[in-house]
């Protein structure tokens, strides 16, 4: 068994430093984040409600973090007459 | 001016008690007068690994209401007159510990000491986040061990953002405390060595505390380890992070790995 053990020379450490630089890049851009795009969406939709009527529910914030950058992607929907109004 | 240590780490049982007393004790031992204040109110410990548990008469909480004056309930070490503790309280649960109580009792701390050393409960609740509030230097507590990493990736997060530092946009300075370390386990390749755990939580390093019989036999006497035998491996790995807390530049040395002329003449005992 230990012979076996000495040629396959299976170690864990990498596997556990791997797993923990995956959870925590991912961790980091999910924890302290959510408040940030909580305050920015209802931010956002207060400047809209200024010129158009926008439903709430259709306004989705999101963030996403990469390596290099990080993407903030707004996604608002526009109601044809709320956009008359506003014209 | 007074400095405030916490030491923390999120995870439980990974040394934050028993590195309290070993730094609060090798501080002391520098001559700098040193108070340890336990802040896990319900599990008060840090009074039995200072071996001042029949000693407890007032605590925390009865100072911040009220009921006792900060002196009387400071207990004095024994074996060190610059060192005190501010003990927990065992009976009342964690609510007890105000914001504001806790500011006023940091602030008479202030005063008489050049070191409070906060012993943060695990977790990250209200006795952690008290505990950490006031530091202006946090030593974080880590095994190189998966969940402690996360946790201390956790609690170094909270450092940055719920502390009175970080809410004027200062900082708090962090330091690394790697301890149950086996250079033997982390050469074969079955241990986070402790390059993996500096890149991983990327922040400076204070010291490598081994896994060591010594510090169970210190916490069964009741004493720091730093006070139990100044020469075994774990003691001088605290005396050394202490040294390096008050300022000093020495270079890290992995115990176990590399041997000096102090290692060869006691390594059979250090080991």
């Amino acid at each position: 068994m230990s012979i076996f053990r000495f040629f396959s020379k299976q170690s864990s450490a990498p596997t556990a430093r791997e797993r923990l630089q995956v959870l925590l890049a991912h961790e980091r851009a999910s924890v302290g984040q959510s408040d940030l795009v909580a305050i920015l969406r209802e931010e956002i939709l207060a400047v809209i409600a200024k010129h158009v009527q926008v439903d709430r529910e259709k306004v989705s914030v999101k963030m996403d973090r990469g390596e290099h950058v990080t993407t903030l992607e707004v996604d608002i929907e526009i109601p044809m007459k709320a956009g008359v109004r506003a014209a | 001016m007074a400095k405030v240590v916490v030491v923390t780490s999120g995870k439980g049982g990974v040394g934050k008690t028993t590195s309290t007393a070993a730094l609060g004790a090798a501080l002391a031992q520098r001559n700098e007068k040193t108070v340890v204040v336990d802040f896990d109110v319900g599990l008060r410990n840090l009074d039995l690994v200072m071996g001042a548990e029949r000693r407890v008469v007032y605590d925390i909480v009865n100072v911040i209401q009220g009921d006792a004056k900060l002196p009387q309930a400071l207990i004095r070490d024994k074996r060190l007159e610059t060192l005190f503790l501010l003990p927990a309280s065992q009976t009342r649960d964690k609510d007890a510990l105000t914001p504001e109580g806790v500011e006023r009792v940091m602030d008479e701390l202030k005063k008489h000491f050049d070191w409070i050393i906060c012993d943060s409960p695990a977790g990250i609740e209200r006795g952690a986040t008290l505990a950490m509030r006031h530091a202006d230097v946090a030593v974080i507590v880590t095994n190189p061990e998966v969940s402690s990493v996360r946790d201390s990736d956790r609690i170094i997060g909270l450092l940055d953002s719920k502390t009175e530092r970080a809410e004027r946009g200062d900082r708090v300075e962090k330091h690394l405390l790697l301890t149950r370390y086996d250079a033997a386990r982390a050469e074969r390749g079955d241990m986070l060595k402790v390059d993996d755990v500096l890149e991983i939580l990327s922040i400076p390093l204070i010291g490598i505390v081994p896994e060591s019989a010594e510090v169970l036999k210190a916490s069964n006497l009741g004493a720091p380890v730093t006070l139990a035998d100044s020469r075994s491996a774990p003691a001088i790995a605290y005396l050394d992070a202490a040294r390096r807390l008050a300022g000093e530049t020495l270079p890290i040395t992995i115990p176990g790995e590399k041997r000096g002329l102090f290692g060869k003449i006691f390594g059979r005992r250090a080991a």
